[in-house]
């Protein structure tokens, strides 16, 4: 919030004290929002995480301050968990492995085509989100293409993919290439072609240019690319509803269960908080990692 | 690569190199010689070429055809990173990434070479820069990172170093003594450097040979002192300093002397400053060699002296000089440089004046009106 404010710079001109009152005033809006959509239900969240159950009444709960409720769902859930972090870790990578070469290609060597390209990249989005995965279930259908062929090539374990972790993951990919795309392609875009001329000058071959040159200065995008994919790849439960099985049921499936269909409010909350925190934390090392050293 | 890379420098050769990007040729049949240990400079208007030639140097563009060797060694299919050239970047292209130690050391970690850290160190201390080793090239002002720049390519001892208009970013002060700067590396490790100009003051200050670059070729390539008082061609002696140029026509030879026709006056010209073959001759001659004086003076004008009545149009004081500009009869505008020396009693605006000059200043250049009129519209547009 501090980097926010106006810089003392140029303080001969205008009062410190007007300048700082005119940085909370622009603030304003922002706080408002994010009060009304952020703070309060957080605070709501997480006293309803330590609400007790009304005894012989399904569905109605008491304030209280019952923290029993988080070790009880962890232990029933850890799976699901652990399965949501699996599931969007693989994700990460395969969605960076296939956004890197196209980032790089559409900075570098698409030239006209670049501007089509990108709207490429976001024209799927157009369609609803549900409605695409819901695409996957019939490309990925047990009498598809896709599964025939690797059929015929024995190479599925379950002889199918519809239903399996290999679909959850593959929509999971699919679902949030765009977010590591764009990123990638901002950070590559800034990389002056001249400083690769120049590492090829300094006897770096393509391949070292690029360990040495390219990929520490797309450092930036791949760090907001992967937390882009990351982080909402480990709560959803679209792609684990329509392309998985029952054995694939991610943390956001139970969460959704949880509230919905059980109605255990202070389970679901509880289970939110706990996946808020890994997360938060999980982000927190991986930024501290890639951030001090490389980042410029 | 090793064994080329011994202290035995070799010369530079480019051997009918040509590039062209679709039908236009930026560079056309180029053949050069830049000899070992040199201080190297192609000046040309932006887009004469001399860009792409360093780059093909540096492998960073392919000539469409023609060779590149250094000494005996064609390095003309090499790639860029397999080069015994380095470049120092017209922006200077540092790693933003590393810090000045390891943007230093980046060529030599590339080449697994021993002791990097003794060598950077040396060269940073040659370039005045030691303290500034583990600062990011943003912290740097422009002439310390332009030190860094040349640092970091010339610590590969290359045996031809490359500088893209390395000066070009620089405010006037720094520049001029980058210039002394670089020249003083130069001469310090004795390596070959190529320089990539269009300023040919920077040129002629730091250059021991000059090559003149205009459309792809070469217009005159010398010590940038013979270049100056002898130009061979109309751009040279247009883009090179500055010259009043009047086309005439040869009426006659006595012995040394040539003498031409131009708008009715007769100009006399040593033979051996004239580099026109046909009759159709222009005659040059530089500003400051050229002497005004009141028009009742002109029983003063020396024997022999190309002499010219004209009118002065303009006058401006410049502290070490005056510049006069004087319309001749026919309605031309002539140029003139005189040094503040003589006390009082300059010429003044409307001033009749007669214009003298040596012969042995003079100097024929081959063309007539129409190439003048050209020459005049190219430099216009491209400077």
């Amino acid at each position: 919030m501090v980097a926010l404010l106006p810089s003392t710079g140029a303080k001969a001109q205008v009062s410190p004290q007007k300048r700082s009152r005119t940085g909370y005033f622009l603030l304003l809006p922002g706080m408002t929002w994010l009060a009304i959509f952020f703070a309060i239900p957080f605070v709501t969240l997480f006293l309803t995480s330590l609400q007790a159950p009304v005894a012989g009444e399904s569905g109605q709960y008491v304030p209280a301050f019952q923290v029993s409720n988080y070790p009880d769902a962890l232990m029933e859930y850890w799976p699901q968990f652990l399965k949501s972090f699996i599931y969007a870790g693989i994700a990460t990578a395969l969605a960076l492995l296939i956004a890197y070469p196209l980032a790089y290609f559409i900075a570098f060597k698409a030239g006209r085509w670049r501007a089509l390209m990108l709207v490429l990249v976001i024209a799927p989005s157009f369609a609803s989100f549900l409605l695409r995965t819901y695409a996957w279930k019939t490309i990925l259908a047990d009498e598809g293409f896709i599964t025939s062929f690797f059929n015929a090539l024995h190479l599925l374990p379950d002889d199918r993919i519809l239903n399996t972790s290999i679909a959850v993951i593959a929509g999971l990919t699919y679902n949030f290439l765009p977010f590591m795309i764009l990123p990638l392609y901002a950070a590559l875009e800034k990389v002056d072609p001249r400083l690769i001329e120049a590492s090829n000058d300094l006897y770096a071959s393509a391949f070292t240019t690029f360990r040495k040159v390219t990929w520490p200065l797309s450092l930036p995008g791949v760090v907001a690319g992967t937390l882009l994919t990351f982080i909402p790849a480990t709560g959803d439960y679209i792609n684990a509803e329509l392309l998985g099985s029952t054995q694939d049921r991610m943390i956001g499936n139970i969460i959704q269960t949880n509230f919905i269909e059980f109605r255990d409010y202070p389970t679901a909350s509880a289970l939110s908080f706990v996946l808020m925190a890994v997360i938060l934390v999980l982000v927190f090392t991986y930024i501290r990692r890639a951030g001090t050293e490389d980042l410029v | 690569m090793s064994a080329s890379r011994g202290r035995n420098v070799e010369d530079l050769n480019l051997r009918n190199l040509t590039k062209k990007f679709g039908d236009v040729a930026a560079v056309d049949d180029l053949t050069l010689t830049v000899p070992a240990g040199s201080f190297f400079a192609l000046l040309g208007a932006s887009g004469c070429g001399k860009t792409t030639t360093l780059r093909m140097v540096a492998g960073l563009e392919e000539p469409t055809s023609g060779t590149i060797a250094i000494g005996d060694q064609d390095i003309t299919r090499l790639r860029a990173f397999q080069r015994p050239v380095n470049t120092v970047f017209q922006s200077y292209a540092l790693f933003p990434h590393l810090d000045i130690f390891e943007n230093v050391a980046f060529g030599l970690r590339r080449r697994k070479v021993k002791n990097v850290d003794q060598k950077v160190n040396a060269m940073l201390e040659l370039v005045e820069l030691g303290p500034m080793a583990r600062r990011k090239p943003s912290q740097l002002s422009g002439g310390q990172q332009q030190r860094v720049a040349v640092a970091r390519a010339l610590i590969n001892e290359p045996d031809v170093l490359l500088l893209d208009e390395p000066l070009g970013a620089l405010d006037l002060k720094l520049r001029r003594q980058m210039q002394i700067e670089l020249k003083r590396i130069q001469m310090e490790v004795g390596t070959t450097f190529v320089h990539v100009t269009h300023d040919q003051e920077e040129a002629m200050t730091m250059a021991d040979t000059v090559a003149v670059m205009n459309k792809g070729r070469i217009e005159q390539m010398g010590h940038p002192a013979d270049i100056y008082e002898l130009p061979q061609t109309v751009f040279v002696a247009n883009f090179l300093g500055q010259s009043n140029l009047f086309a005439g026509s040869r009426t006659g030879q006595s012995g040394e002397v040539i003498m031409v026709d131009s708008h009715g006056m007769k100009f006399s010209v040593l033979a051996s400053r004239n580099s026109a073959m046909s009759d159709e001759i222009i005659i040059g001659i530089r500003p400051e060699k050229i002497v005004v004086r009141d028009l009742v003076d002109q029983d003063a004008v020396p024997a022999g002296h190309n002499a010219l009545e004209g009118r002065v149009t303009d006058v401006s004081y410049t502290g070490v000089s005056t510049q006069y500009v004087v319309e001749t009869l026919w309605g031309q505008d002539v140029t003139v440089f005189e040094q503040n020396v003589i006390v009082g009693d300059r010429c003044d605006v409307g001033d009749p004046v007669i214009l003298h000059w040596s012969p042995e200043h003079t100097f024929g250049l081959a063309g007539g009106e129409t190439l003048l009129h050209k020459t005049a519209q190219v430099l216009a547009a491209g400077v």
